[in-house]
């Protein structure tokens, strides 16, 4: 991706676009046709299944707001791993972060008294973006003070939070209603709310609105320049005089607030407390959606359009067509593994091997900062 | 049986919106070294990959000993005998030279390695062909004139009859490059037939039987060293006069700019590598440092530029003392560095131009306002100096990568120049590039020394260092050990000097 609005005709745009999407496109279908040919060899009909998915998911106001909310945490996780790659990051934390953020907005939103509704909101999800970001700056620094690699101490620091937040929820800030057993926060407080207007959850306008904030940064700051220098060549960022250890920290840092956001939008706008099994695995699908965006800002948006809908129609494709919900797990597991063994499906569409710029690097080399 | 060992007959390849070959007819005699002469991006690599296997060509063909055959594969090329020696070596340093040599084609006995029979090789191909190497010895200790010879050791015990010896005398001494062309001549007398690839044109004239100049893809004609001189293959190669001799006025020294002072660095293993240099550039003069890659030049740098951390010693700017690893504190105040590695350092590649061009100052204005980046000046920027300084290119949103070295380089001097410079660094400036290009930046190097710039100039290349600086110090083992007055000097001596003949001299001479 280049800084700058390409002198080109409008076909070659339309075809580069092209170009740029058919291996993700390619993955889609490939692995839709797959879970087709699984879901038929289990004795269902897999026309039936996609559809029952697809209405459930599209097919009236109440399957477009589930889509949506199922959407939106997704896009803040992928953001997140979209705009750590930029550096040249893996940020495989994202879960962690998303973890923290969401804990910490629930304890915003139920212990802090008196607030009007629209500031309670904001402080909460600001609350939830820090808190995310703060967890995000310790791989940060352990990589470029120590040279660990941010791949392990994000998967350790995964751990880590999952642990700390199951104790909080279950411990100190446990919801203390008589009869409660389960390991949750208190509901949070009305005026912490996120809205939903009709089917359109706050949300998910938050998420679009932060999609485009990490496309400006990253295009159009000296930050942003600075951050995909550093990812393209540490080298050269160096020798222009950049600050390499000051641009991952950073990086870091700003990959996990949009993590710690996906957390608290989830707490305050769905869920309405913290409770641990509703953000299993959200941090974790970022690193789909990310490689199914193509790691673009707003690649993740339909990438995540598409792992929501997905999770949004489930139910009523085991309800309509008797076909086990984890059917759209293995389709997802297919998707990331087709878009990582882009090769396969390069191949099937004859494409040539990718070129410069259009590749994704997955991760720099060890200790190579 | 042919009198040619290997043919090309109207070879053409193409790349997306590029015509690499156009129908090439190259004949390479049975016993003779040919030598393959073009600017960068002239074909000569286009052809070789073709003849290697790495390419399929889009038409035209390929004949070895007379018969016409398809290479699909390097497997193809080695089964008929067709043997390649990159300018980066492909050896594996910690192995011996016999485990080198037997690398993907080993002897087995039963289900181990038989090294023996490898050791065996080694002596009789040495002995063959003339080349004295030890079979037991670890690569990484060997000279680079050595691991050369086991290059082309390992196309021989794959019984190449062809061989392509790509930019063979590029990390070469002058003593060196010498015994590389007696055991040439060696090899060919035995039956060898050579493809030397070369952009140097005392070595071509020297060594060659047939010359054949490549241009824009096509082949411009075949001569021989009788026939021709310095002056009409560069000529042929550029497609103009070229004038090869750098005119330059007498230095005018004035105030010291860049004084070294008892720096010692450390290499990536820990190893001193510079051990206690002191050097003085003063404005409008250029201060060359000669010797033979890998004597610490490398360090010695990019310590002065920031971007190696230094174990003692002092660098000062102007008087100043110069923080460690501060690149933006040198740049800021009036350095320029023109890298070793322009693909590492110089530049992002999967970058554009224009954004390349800002890279060292893409957070000033007129380049930013605050935060935002102000993209019509980076455009503004990138069209000035892409036409001032005679970039080729198809726009200034081509990325970096897709450029020519010589363009790849242009874009960095032009970057480096676009700042007001009180002092140059250029390390290997012109590595690699064609004729046209290194005319051109030596022009601009001596224009910035005519302007007042201090200009430190580090290069492997003696017939660089002797044309361009004022004054020559010659670095051995991570020593200054001579300091000499350009005009002075002569191609013996350094030749010497660099080689570490002299060694014994006074050690950290003042320079």
């Amino acid at each position: 991706m280049s800084t700058q609005a390409h002198k080109t005709s409008p076909w070659e745009a339309v075809t580069r676009f092209g170009r740029s999407i058919a291996v993700p496109l390619g993955a889609v279908v490939l692995a839709l046709v797959i879970g087709a040919i699984i879901i038929q060899a289990s004795g269902a009909s897999a026309w039936k299944a996609y559809e029952a998915l697809a209405r459930g998911a599209f097919g009236n106001a109440h399957g477009w707001q589930r889509t949506l909310e199922k959407t939106t945490p997704l896009i803040f996780s992928g953001l997140a791993v979209a705009f750590a790659f930029k550096a040249g990051l893996f940020n495989i934390g994202a879960q962690g972060q998303l973890l923290f953020g969401a804990i910490t907005a629930a304890w915003v939103g139920f212990a802090v008294h008196g607030m009007p509704p629209g500031i309670h909101a904001a402080v909460a999800l600001t609350a939830g973006a820090v808190a995310g970001g703060l967890y995000g700056a310790l791989p940060g620094a352990l990589k470029t003070y120590t040279g660990a690699h941010e791949v392990i101490t994000t998967i350790m620091l995964n751990y880590i939070a999952m642990g700390f937040t199951d104790y909080l929820a279950n411990g100190p800030l446990k919801d203390t209603t008589p009869g409660n057993i389960v390991a949750r926060t208190p509901q949070i407080l009305e005026s912490a709310r996120l809205p939903t207007w009709g089917w359109l959850p706050f949300g998910f306008l938050l998420a679009i609105v932060a999609s485009a904030f990490a496309w400006w940064l990253l295009q159009r700051t000296t930050l942003g320049f600075e951050i995909r220098t550093v990812g393209q060549n540490p080298h050269a960022a160096r020798y222009a005089g950049m600050k390499v250890a000051r641009t991952i920290i950073l990086t870091m840092v700003i990959s996990a607030l949009f993590a710690g956001i996906g957390g608290a939008v989830e707490t305050q706008g769905v869920v309405g407390r913290y409770e641990p099994g509703f953000n299993a695995n959200l941090g974790f699908d970022g690193i789909t959606v990310a490689l199914l965006g193509k790691t673009d800002p707003f690649g993740v948006i339909p990438a995540a359009l598409l792992l929501g809908a997905m999770r949004a129609g489930s139910n009523q494709m085991q309800f309509k067509a008797h076909v086990a919900q984890e059917i759209t797990d293995v389709v997802q597991a297919l998707m990331l593994f087709f878009v990582a063994a882009d090769m396969i499906v390069r191949w099937l569409l004859r494409m040539r091997a990718a070129e410069e710029g259009e590749k994704i690097t997955l991760s720099t080399g060890w200790g190579s900062h | 049986m042919s009198e040619m060992a290997l043919e090309v007959r109207n070879i053409v390849k193409r790349f997306p919106g590029v015509l690499a070959n156009d129908h090439v007819n190259f004949s390479l005699r049975k016993g003779e070294v040919h030598a393959l002469l073009g600017e960068n991006g002239a074909g000569k690599t286009t052809l070789m990959n073709i003849i290697y296997g790495l390419y399929h060509p889009d038409e035209g063909d390929i004949f070895v000993d007379g018969q016409k055959v398809t290479i699909d594969s390097p497997h193809d090329a080695i089964r008929l005998g067709i043997g390649m020696v990159h300018q980066h070596f492909m050896l594996v340093p910690v192995f011996t030279v016999a485990e080198n040599l037997i690398l993907g084609a080993e002897p087995t006995k039963g289900w181990s390695l038989d090294l023996a029979a490898a050791r065996k090789a080694v002596r009789r191909l040495s002995e063959q062909y003339g080349l004295e190497v030890d079979p037991d010895a670890v690569v990484e200790d060997l000279p680079v004139g050595v691991q050369q010879r086991v290059e082309i050791l390992k196309a021989l015990y794959r019984e190449a009859k062809v061989l392509v010896l790509d930019e063979p005398t590029a990390v070469l001494t002058p003593q060196e490059v010498e015994e590389l062309f007696v055991i040439m001549r060696q090899l060919t007398e035995r039956g060898v037939s050579i493809i030397f690839i070369t952009h140097k044109l005392k070595e071509v004239l020297a060594i060659a039987d047939h010359i054949t100049v490549m241009r824009r893809g096509k082949v411009v004609g075949t001569t021989t060293p009788a026939e021709t001189s310095e002056q009409g293959l560069a000529a042929m190669m550029v497609g103009r006069e070229v004038v090869l001799q750098v005119e330059k006025a007498p230095a005018q020294p004035a105030d010291v700019v860049l004084e070294v002072r008892d720096l010692h660095v450390e290499d990536e293993r820990g190893l001193l590598a510079v051990d206690g240099v002191n050097l003085e550039v003063r404005a409008g003069e250029i201060l060359g440092v000669a010797g033979v890659q890998g004597n610490g030049q490398t360090e010695l740098v990019e310590a002065i530029t920031g971007l190696r951390h230094i174990r003692g010693g002092k660098v000062l700017l102007g008087g100043q003392a110069v923080p460690p690893r501060a690149p933006r504190f040198l740049i800021e105040h009036g350095m320029g560095h023109i890298p070793e590695d322009r693909q590492k350092h110089g530049l992002v590649l999967s970058y554009t131009i224009a954004d390349n061009l800002v890279l060292c100052t893409y957070y000033k204005p007129p380049f930013a306002k605050g935060m935002q980046r102000n993209q019509a000046a980076v455009v503004e920027n990138a069209r000035r100096l892409v036409e001032q300084f005679d970039v080729r290119t198809p726009s200034i949103f081509t990325t970096a990568g897709s450029l020519s070295g010589g363009n790849q380089q242009k874009v960095i001097v032009a970057r480096e120049f676009s700042r007001p410079l009180k002092l140059l660094v250029a390390n290997q400036p012109t590595r690699g590039l064609d004729v046209g290009s290194i005319e051109y930046i030596h022009k601009r190097i001596i224009q910035m020394r005519d302007q007042g710039a201090a200009v430190l100039l580090v290069s492997a290349e003696l017939d660089e260092i002797m044309s361009l600086a004022d004054r020559i110090a010659v670095m051995y083992h991570g020593k200054i050990v001579a300091v000499l007055e350009a005009g002075k000097a002569t191609r013996t001596e350094l030749g010497l000097l660099m080689a570490g003949s002299q060694a014994a001299q006074p050690e950290a001479v003042q320079a």
